[in-house]
């Protein structure tokens, strides 16, 4: 456990070095929400109606923009090699790493998902629900999202063709997401889908670090 | 070194080998072709022929002749390639591999048609090309799935490598692909967005039924035969600098 937590120390200390990276992803989110309303039109109703779509597709394309950053230095300068060499178990030092990943690219979209709730006249309680949501989805987001950044690492064109691999495996997040917060708007239980994504979320904190691991392996041969 | 395992095991293990399977495959191209033939041409003639006019559907519903075989094969194609897949990346097979490249173009197709044809059958009986149902969906993301699978090798230079990784990802996606189907249907169900059920069909004739196992027989033998060409070709392809495919080819 010691190795994981020195894996996820170290990649902050050197995302805190490069501050503006973390930012761009962020300032991502916020200009992609932004644009929605200058599209469709101000209207509060519409607004309110798709807000929580909006909210998840744009945290899933921030989500995304920090994927290939994961491994692809390490990769670079050998230090992944090492990495896969040292006596701790490399699971654990890549869960370290998806750790990092999601506590500088998905912890602040949560954060900031309330505040930009408030442009498209979500109420106190649907902002909770959206935060919680994405409290819950976005390690599945970082977790998934690994699998396809080892796959892609070192490989042509590897930034686009790990959103065409990983998209389609974000859609149930998507759903049970976006969905939490729609059914909380129309009055309905939502326990139903904090359950799911929680599920989800089990199953790949179990399962999603193994397969990077492999795929990892593979790109190192 | 005497070899005690089982005889279908050793028969198994010899055409494991690119070598020893090129020339099956060669021998049985021709075999699946002609089935191919047959069952293509007696269940189109059953088809458009002796299969009767549905009562409310009228001709349109003849589609479904296609539609349906190519999204049964969609699916079960995909299992197919993740499994060959898998058992490449246990056992270290090249042959697994290989065959599993040569599938997803296929199963790829299949899904394409699937949606074509569900959308050329939507457009006269519900009055629209595309309704955002559960099945819809779910075809159109597996439809995704294969092409990210065949993007991802297509990128991949070294061969073992792009196996390899395919794989991988072959594999997530079958684990994917229930949680995907179940979370498409309970949002459809959630937003009660079509009015139309495609599961609540009339009770088929007898013929149609025929017809359609037929058909599917049809898609059967042409995928195995397409497919077993691709594996052919990419086997001539990436073992060119042995010895044995410069006898072969001259």
């Amino acid at each position: 456990m010691n190795a994981l937590f020195a894996t996820t120390r170290r990649d902050l200390l050197l995302a805190l070095r490069r501050k503006s990276e973390v930012l761009t992803a962020l300032f991502f989110f916020v200009i992609v929400t932004s644009l929605f309303p200058l599209g469709i039109g101000p209207e509060p109703a519409l607004l309110k109606k798709i807000a929580p779509g909006i909210l998840w597709v744009a945290a899933l394309l921030a989500t995304l923009l920090g994927l290939p950053r994961m491994f692809a230095a390490d990769h670079q300068d050998g230090t992944l090699e090492q990495m896969a060499l040292s006596p701790a178990p490399f699971g654990l030092l890549v869960s370290g790493k998806i750790l990092a990943h999601w506590l500088v690219c998905g912890l602040p979209l949560v954060l900031l998902a309330p505040v930009l709730g408030i442009q498209f006249d979500l109420d106190a309680g649907a902002l909770w629900v959206l935060t919680l949501a994405l409290l819950l989805g976005t390690p599945l987001l970082s977790l998934i999202g690994a699998i396809g950044a080892a796959l892609t690492l070192g490989v042509r064109g590897g930034g686009v063709l790990m959103a065409l691999l990983v998209l389609p495996l974000y859609v149930p997040a998507l759903i049970f997401g976006a969905g939490a917060v729609e059914a909380y708007i129309a009055g309905l239980d939502i326990g139903g889908h904090f359950s799911l994504l929680a599920a989800m979320l089990a199953v790949a904190v179990f399962f999603a670090p193994w397969a990077t691991t492999a795929a990892l392996k593979i790109a190192l041969e | 070194m005497t070899d005690k395992s089982h005889p279908i095991a050793r028969l198994l293990f010899h055409f494991a080998s690119p070598q020893a399977f090129y020339p099956l495959a060669g021998k049985l191209i021709p075999w699946f072709w002609a089935l191919t033939a047959i069952f293509g041409v007696a269940g189109l003639y059953i088809s458009f022929f002796v299969a009767p006019t549905d009562a409310t559907q009228g001709e349109a519903y003849r589609i479904i002749f296609v539609h349906v075989p190519a999204s049964w094969m969609s699916m079960f194609i995909y299992l197919v390639m993740a499994f060959w897949a898998g058992i490449g990346l246990t056992f270290n097979t090249r042959l697994s591999g290989m065959v599993a490249q040569s599938l997803a173009p296929t199963g790829a197709l299949m899904a394409a048609l699937s949606l074509w044809t569900g959308a050329l059958w939507g457009k006269p009986m519900w009055g629209t090309w595309w309704v955002w149902d559960a099945r819809l969906t779910s075809e159109l993301i597996l439809f995704f799935l294969y092409i990210g699978f065949i993007a991802l090798q297509a990128a991949i230079d070294d061969a073992r490598r792009a196996d390899k990784a395919g794989a991988i990802l072959a594999l997530v996606g079958v684990v994917n692909i229930p949680i995907i189907y179940f979370s498409v249907k309970w949002w459809n169900t959630l937003h009660q967005g079509a009015s139309v059920s495609l599961t609540k069909s009339p009770a088929m004739a007898q013929t149609m039924l025929w017809g359609m196992l037929i058909m599917a027989l049809f898609f059967w033998m042409y995928s195995i035969a397409v497919a077993l060409m691709r594996a052919r070709a990419i086997i001539l392809e990436r073992e060119a600098n042995t010895e044995w495919v410069k006898h072969a080819v001259d």
